[in-house]
């Protein structure tokens, strides 16, 4: 079994010795194999504790990059929406453009947001905590679990107050009169952004459930801080989209 | 049956690779069908056809926009690019698989679920299919009052192109997680052969483009049906009736399309460019010509490409001094394709070409990048481009950069990994028929509808009605264009007779029957380091000496 626990390497300098002449070879690697050497360069299955984790973090941020481009092209849309316009009988530039009064709940919504990420990394960090998962390894129980699973729960209840939040800003602006087909661009925009990123959160939650269900029935612990990081970075992601996305709503109108 | 099951629904990488390719054969099969009749339409206009009857203006159209849609997303972006990546790009890094075996399968089922809705928007909807091109330009495309099969065909090209966008990202994300996280100890950035340099690029390429598709393929979706006006433009009318409701700018969706719509040239030819460069070195057995220039200038030339879009709309309307500077963009990514083209002829230079059916195809596609690259420039002027852009000069143009060439790279590919696949190696003499008269039949294609365009032809029209006698001159070369065409089309089968009869009775081929140093012919012999680099072709040891990246040291006395 690899060993799991997953230091980074340390270089330990050592300071210079005062005597003159050469320090004696102080970079001692704690991680790779020395002379300059990385995981790199071992064959696939034996490049550390970390080669898989690093294969999902990978895959994570690659959609994830992908994902933001989705987002970027949605948010030049509002911006070119916003100054487009036509030229009336008189000759006069009009835009149906209105601004659009956010609901202010979404400031308690997006605190909320904010909020679950604490939590989320809390949880994350429980699983790569040194101790824990050297306890586990011995077979003394498996405090790392034990720890993160409620903060993980709390994560989940945080992001399902946020939904339910978001579902209640909807329902506010529908009771004022603003609704997808409505010929506003600016309540067309805060529909479609705040429902794909809802949407966005609802996979977070299937995959916060999953990774919850996982912290339990996974046999390895390799397997579970897989499960946990990668839904954490895909969180944190998800709560700054959401920072820039209520910004441009609220400041961008 | 639990075997049969198994065999179809893998996570085998070589396997989905072929099943990429099979793809790919069908859509071009179809693609090539519609492309036929379209041609036969131009020349005799009033016949009456099988299934369309006398084709109405309607039929054509819808035939551009399914032949379109089929060759760019499912042809020239599944076989380069999907199909031989997943053929041979984790043997290449030496990689023990792919990173996601299972998400790379899920996007090959989600590639097929997009082929089949598309040919389904053709078949059992009532209109028939969309007839907005394969670019789609609302408002003809926001409204489905605008036209026959601008209602469920055209939702239905929407989901088929929006399955396809989600396919293609899950296939990028596993492609860069296998370049960056899989390669083999030794196998550094100096050590990738061309290819995989070729496949990084166009994943990056499709990671970041088809995302911005699939935004905008769900803006158009929701003008359609959810009643928000983000392309409809104020007082459009349809049939004389204000059909509108906002300020919409079609321009955006030119925008986003485009912003998809150019780095997806570069997602078809790039895999067949690092093809063609190793196929080069391996066949004049000689070293790629300044191996790092030659990567980084296909890096340059993804980069740039996703920055050139506007030169697709000089004619919309765009601010000019916006186009200004799209043309200059454009025109700087000659700069690095002239590289690859000086390194590829420095590589051929004074080589002792071995002629063999791959090596002429490479041949071909660099004909035609150089043939097809040369109207670049000229449709990248803007002054030019308002009056080329809407004629037959632009088909020429795309078709023989991007078309042509693209399948010529496909074909260098299964010519030249038909032995991975089978077992054996293709007919020679078959493919050399093949390669001649495809290439001959393709200039017969596509050169002369330079000569349409620049007398004015324009594309998108299914007759040239009206005053008429102004193309009358044009008549006979449309008639040599739709005959070349047709042998074209002709001579594809003696390529798939090939393909059948030397997959069973084809001359076997050994190991490495191409005495080719990339890692995908080392049938598994791999050391667990490499030390070689991908193209040792010229050693001293006289002709024919190579260096393969599977034996350990390099002997470079």
């Amino acid at each position: 079994m690899p060993a799991t626990f997953t230091r980074n390497p340390v270089d330990v300098e050592r300071k210079d010795t005062g005597i003159g002449g050469k320090p004696p070879y102080d970079r001692r690697p704690t991680g790779g194999g020395g002379d300059g050497e990385n995981w790199d360069n071992h064959p696939h299955g034996r490049r550390g504790p970390r080669e898989l984790l690093i294969r999902y973090r990978l895959g994570v941020m690659f959609a994830l990059s992908g994902d933001l481009m989705f987002f970027v092209a949605l948010v030049s849309a509002f911006f070119v929406r916003q100054s487009a316009g036509h030229f009336d009988a008189y000759n006069n530039f009009t835009s149906d453009w209105r601004p659009l009064a956010v609901p202010p709940i979404l400031w308690l919504n997006t605190a909320v947001l904010l909020l679950s990420s604490v939590t989320m990394e809390m949880a994350r960090r429980q699983l790569f905590h040194e101790i824990d998962v050297m306890e586990e390894w011995l077979g003394l129980g498996r405090p790392a679990v034990k720890r993160a699973a409620p903060w993980l729960a709390a994560t989940l209840v945080l992001g399902l107050t946020f939904l339910a939040g978001q579902w209640v800003a909807w329902e506010q602006l529908v009771r004022q009169g603003y609704l997808l087909s409505s010929p506003d661009p600016s309540s067309h925009f805060f529909y479609l952004i705040t429902g794909i990123h809802g949407l966005h959160l609802l996979l977070g939650i299937a995959a916060l459930i999953a990774a919850l269900v996982g912290l339990f029935t996974l046999k390895k612990v390799e397997f579970r801080q897989i499960a946990v990081d990668s839904v954490s970075w895909y969180w944190h992601t998800m709560g700054l989209f959401w920072a820039f996305l209520f910004a441009l709503l609220v400041f961008f109108q | 049956m639990k075997r049969a099951l198994g065999r179809v629904f893998t996570t085998e990488h070589r396997r989905l690779g072929v099943m990429y390719l099979l793809l790919a054969l069908a859509a071009v099969a179809v693609g090539t069908t519609l492309s036929l009749l379209m041609r036969f339409h131009r020349v005799w206009p009033n016949a009456v056809l099988p299934y369309f009857g006398v084709m109405k203006p309607e039929d054509y159209l819808a035939l551009v926009t399914m032949h379109g849609t089929l060759m760019i997303f499912f042809v020239l972006t599944t076989a380069p690019q999907s199909g031989f990546a997943n053929l041979v790009l984790p043997e290449q890094i030496g990689a023990k698989g792919m990173a996601f075996p299972r998400i790379n399968a899920t996007a090959f089922w989600l590639t097929v679920a997009a082929f089949l809705v598309l040919i389904s928007a053709a078949h059992i909807t009532a209109g028939g299919a969309p007839i907005s091109g394969w670019t789609s330009y609302p408002p003809l495309s926001a409204l489905p009052a605008a036209g026959p099969g601008q209602g469920l065909g055209m939702d239905l090209w929407l989901v088929s192109i929006g399955i396809f966008c989600v396919a293609a990202w899950l296939s990028a994300v596993n492609m860069l997680a296998t370049i960056l996280g899989e390669r083999r100890a030794g196998m550094t950035w100096g050590r990738l052969p061309m290819t995989v340099w070729a496949w990084l690029v166009a994943s990056i390429l499709t990671l970041l483009a088809f995302a911005v598709l699939l935004a905008a393929v769900v803006l158009l979706f929701s003008d359609r049906h959810f009643g928000s006006s983000f392309f409809i433009p104020m007082n459009d009318m349809i049939d004389g009736r204000v059909v509108g409701h906002g300020d919409g700018s079609p321009l955006l969706w030119l925008h986003l399309f485009w912003f998809f719509g150019h780095p997806e040239v570069y997602i078809a030819v790039l895999p067949g460019m690092g093809l063609a460069t190793s196929l080069f070195a391996n066949f004049t057995r000689r070293r790629v010509a300044g191996y790092k220039m030659m990567a980084g200038m296909l890096v340059a030339i993804g980069l740039l490409g996703l920055a050139v879009w506007g030169h697709h709309m000089f004619v919309s309307g765009m601010n000019p001094y916006a186009g200004t500077a799209f043309a200059m963009v454009t025109m700087a990514i000659a700069v690095p394709s002239t590289v690859e083209v000086i390194g590829w002829l420095a590589t051929l230079w004074g080589g002792g070409l071995r002629l063999q059916t791959p090596m002429l195809f490479a041949l071909g596609f660099l004909s035609f990048f150089i043939v097809g690259g040369l109207s670049g420039p000229l449709l990248a002027e803007p002054a030019l481009d308002a009056y080329l852009h809407n004629t037959f000069f632009v088909v020429a143009h795309f078709h023989l950069i991007m078309a042509m060439a693209g399948v010529f790279g496909v074909f260098a590919g299964v010519y030249y990994w038909f032995p991975l696949m089978t077992g054996r190696l293709m007919n020679e003499a078959l493919g050399k028929v093949h390669f001649w008269v495809s290439l001959i039949a393709a200039y017969g294609t596509f050169l002369p509808m330079h000569f349409a365009g620049l007398a004015g032809e324009p594309r998108h029209y299914d007759r040239l009605a009206g005053p008429a006698t102004n193309f009358a001159a044009l008549i006979p070369v449309e008639r040599g264009i739709t005959y070349s065409a047709l042998l074209l089309a002709a001579v594809q089968l003696v390529f798939l007779w090939n393909v059948f009869v030397s997959a069973r009775r084809g001359r076997v081929a050994g190991e490495n029957p191409w005495q080719s140093t990339t890692l995908e012919w080392a049938n598994g012999t791999a050391p667990t380091r490499i030390e070689a680099g991908p193209y040792e072709y010229e050693l001293p040891q006289g002709e024919g000496g190579f260096h393969p990246q599977w034996e350990s040291a390099p002997k470079l006395e």
